[in-house]
């Protein structure tokens, strides 16, 4: 079966190639989300007959590549459309073309009368196909294919209702921030590939052929600069600090992709990438305390940013970007299993939660416009209660949000506290850690806070939105609940194949599953590895019942401010106002980018423009026809028609030729 | 030849009025026979150094020169008569119209 794992990026190629040609022939919506969905179903069958298939297979020979066909040979430049398949990948394929199926599903019943209906389709089908070709390339350009190819697609879904300014806008900076990104990626895919190719006459970009030579890596220098610029795009990628703010916007587009795009699949490519190349990331401890600072700090900053949100999309957004910080804490300290391993639960619940608030969206929105009304479908201070009217949509949503939150036994905990252990035990940066693991707990604590403000302030309490349309609100049909359904399982059980060593109720599947994939970087990290203490079982249970603690008292404080005593907020508000207004305008980070960057961009634009272009490369090419035809009218009178000045200038100069000669 | 001197300074003062005239003369028939005057003093030097050197190549070359000068004045005087059915002169400040 691993032969046929070219078919998995080529029937979302195929789907998209018939829905973007023929859609606008195929009226019937029926027909169209049939071939997009079943495109992408049929990538999941496959995925999970090669899942089964490697289950079958010794660890040891769980590496497989397929050259599909061989592409650029070019001197020492050797490119193949190779797909690599290792646990790694499997676990990717499994989740892109999974979660991927159940959101195709549900955008049949959620884009229903829209005008771009195929368009929609054909596009995240596009972007299915870009996405699998990232995490199944064998070596760095098929995945920079992919890479460049998700920059695109959610440039082109963010931009869906291209009628809409805001959505043009979200898009073009979603583009260029991930371009940034991409601009670092290439730098770093340079870098690698000419160190290795002059001092070790190694040419190549393929990834095992890099992790057989990565023994001849030196450990920072020339690695720190080329993983650096990998990190770099990484943060573009995957909306870390500083390139994160296009993805509050980018909720701009409709909220299945949202679900696909901004949480589930794109945002982990850099995630996946770091993971991918973990063996040379880990070459670099300047790098690794990099990503797990820069993580933490993500966490930390786009928590506090969520809790004063009042549109539910954009609490999830802040959510994302939170979560995703907490996976690069857990790549930056070496724990690249429990990276992955959230990042798989992270795509289950919040794909759950972004598809759920989807459901909220569409039964507001129903409900105002039946009754004329205008206001605001995504925020929050308009909803509330509707847990009565929507029951599948709020049970889902609270599972989800209760395993986002970390409480045990539900998927989120699992990872989440694997992550934060690992942050405080794995002696990569020595006293770091401790500082990373603690801003990793509050991160955590704001995390739970914020989610669950979400849930008190949708589905409890009394009904906010206007009475006249209350009754209105009823719950989604089939097509959208039973990918809720199946999501919110998933968050719930999903965690359980890694739980860790110290419950010891089962084995920890998950991290063995991936043991051979991020084994040499564990050889390389011990190394220079801090030796710290012994860590006993004592402390690993102390940390996470802690962890515990830290979850229920943000619960209880949203508990007490969001449904006890509703003043609490307001009261809290005007105590600290600016405050407040800073964490409410996202601490201004969209304004103080405006003024550093895009202003002085502009600026240069501007120059480069009136002051260059006009002045010096116009003036340069009229100024030659300016002197040519200045010569010209006095050259001209040369010709007067009259014989006497020929005959005059004839004699003249044969005067001077005589001349010339007799003198010389 | 003791007195080359003689036929070439004469030459020369030929050739020299022959361009005055091509120069300043207005009349196109003037001006043709200026050119002639200019061409039979170039003859005139050449048959005087063939005599001086003793060799016949100066009075080949003669003929040579009065076969081209009659052509070109038949040619000359043809274009003239074109000319005049044109323009009603033969001025030439009256040719002038291929100018800026």
């Amino acid at each position: 079966m691993f032969d046929y794992v070219w078919l998995i990026p080529f029937f979302p190629l195929v789907g998209f190639l018939i829905n973007g040609f023929f859609g606008k022939k195929i009226k019937n919506e029926a027909v169209i989300g049939a071939i997009g969905t079943l495109a992408i179903f049929s990538s999941f069958i496959v995925s999970c007959m090669i899942l089964l298939e490697m289950i079958g297979l010794s660890p040891e020979k769980r590496v497989f590549e397929k050259v599909v066909f061989p592409w650029i040979h070019s001197g020492n430049f050797k490119a193949d459309m190779a797909f690599l398949l290792d646990p790694l990948s499997c676990i990717m394929i499994m989740v892109v073309t999974g979660v991927g199926s159940l959101i195709h599903l549900y955008s049949i019943g959620y884009m229903h009368g829209e005008e771009g209906f195929y368009r929609f389709f054909a596009y995240l089908n596009l972007f299915c196909m870009s996405m699998l070709l990232l995490v199944l390339g064998s070596n760095m350009l098929v995945m920079f294919i992919g890479w460049e190819g998700v920059g695109l697609c959610s440039y082109l879904l963010i931009g869906y209702y291209f009628h809409k300014k805001s959505a043009g806008d979200a898009a073009k900076k979603a583009f260029v921030m991930n371009r940034v990104g991409d601009f670092g990626f290439l730098v770093g895919l340079f870098t690698l590939y000419w160190w290795l190719g002059s001092n070790h006459n190694i040419w190549t970009i393929n990834f095992v052929e890099i992790k057989a030579a990565s023994h001849l890596l030196p450990y920072g220098g020339v690695v720190t600069v080329a993983t650096l610029c990998f990190f770099l795009g990484a943060t573009g990628k995957s909306a870390q600090l500083p390139l994160f703010t296009w993805l509050p916007d980018a909720m701009e587009g409709p909220t299945p992709v949202s679900a696909l795009i901004h949480a589930a699949t794109m945002v982990t490519a850099g995630v996946y990438m770091i993971g991918r190349m973990s063996f040379v990331f880990i070459k670099s401890p300047e790098t690794m305390m990099v990503i797990a600072v820069v993580g933490a700090a993500t966490a930390i900053f786009a928590a506090t940013i969520g809790t004063a949100q009042n549109d539910i999309k954009r609490v999830l957004a802040y959510s994302t970007v939170s979560q995703l910080g907490f996976m690069f804490l857990a790549m930056g300290v070496g724990a690249f299993g429990a990276g992955i391993f959230h990042l798989m639960t992270h795509a289950f619940f919040k794909a759950c939660l972004f598809l759920g608030s989807g459901s909220v969206i569409h039964a507001m929105h129903h409900a105002l416009h039946k009754g004329h009304l205008h206001d605001d479908a995504q925020d929050m201070r308009n909803m509330g209660g509707l847990r009565k009217a929507m029951p599948i949509t709020f049970l889902t949503f609270l599972v989800s949000t209760i395993a986002i939150a970390g409480i045990p036994g539900f998927s989120g905990f699992f990872s989440k506290d694997e992550i934060l252990w690992q942050a405080f035990a794995n002696p990569l940066h020595g006293n770091l850690n401790f500082y990373l693991w603690a801003t990793g707990a509050i991160a955590a604590c704001f995390t739970a806070f914020y989610m669950f403000r979400l849930v008190f302030m949708t589905f409890f309490g009394e009904c906010r939105i206007n009475s006249k349309v209350k009754e209105y609100l009823h719950e989604s049909p089939l097509v959208i609940t039973i990918p809720l359904m199946v999501l919110g399982f998933l968050a719930v059980v999903g965690g359980y194949i890694g739980m860790p060593k110290l419950l010891g109720m089962l084995p920890n599947y998950f991290e063995h599953w991936l043991d051979p994939v991020f084994e040499l970087a564990g050889e390389y990290s011990a190394t220079y590895a801090h030796k710290g203490a012994h860590l006993s079982h004592s402390l690993e249970w102390t940390l996470m019942g802690g962890s515990v603690v830290i979850a229920l008292v943000g619960i209880a404080i949203a508990f007490t401010m969001y449904v006890q005593n509703t003043t609490l907020p307001k009261r809290f508000t005007d105590t600290f106002p600016t405050l407040h207004r800073a964490v409410y305008n996202k601490w201004y980070i969209d304004e103080i980018y405006d003024y550093t960057i895009v202003n002085p961009c502009k600026a240069l634009g501007q120059f480069l423009w009136k002051g260059f272009d006009v002045l010096v490369v116009d003036g340069v090419v009229n100024g030659v026809a300016n002197v040519v035809m200045g010569f010209s009218g006095v050259f001209r009178y040369m010709q007067s028609g009259l014989l006497h000045n020929y005959a005059w200038s004839m004699a003249f100069g044969v005067v001077v030729m005589l001349g010339y000669y007799v003198f010389k | 030849m003791e007195n080359l001197n003689g036929y070439l300074i004469i030459s020369a003062i030929l050739f020299s009025i022959g361009t005055v005239g091509v120069l300043t003369r207005k009349n196109a028939i003037v001006i043709f026979m200026c050119v002639e005057m200019m061409l039979n003093a170039v003859n005139l030097t050449f048959v005087a150094l063939s005599r001086h050197l003793g060799n016949l190549d100066g009075q080949v070359f003669v003929f040579f020169v009065m076969t081209v000068a009659a052509a070109e004045a038949a040619v000359g005087l043809a274009l003239m008569i074109a000319f005049y059915n044109n323009k009603e002169s033969i001025d030439v400040d009256d040719i002038n119209l291929m100018k800026w």
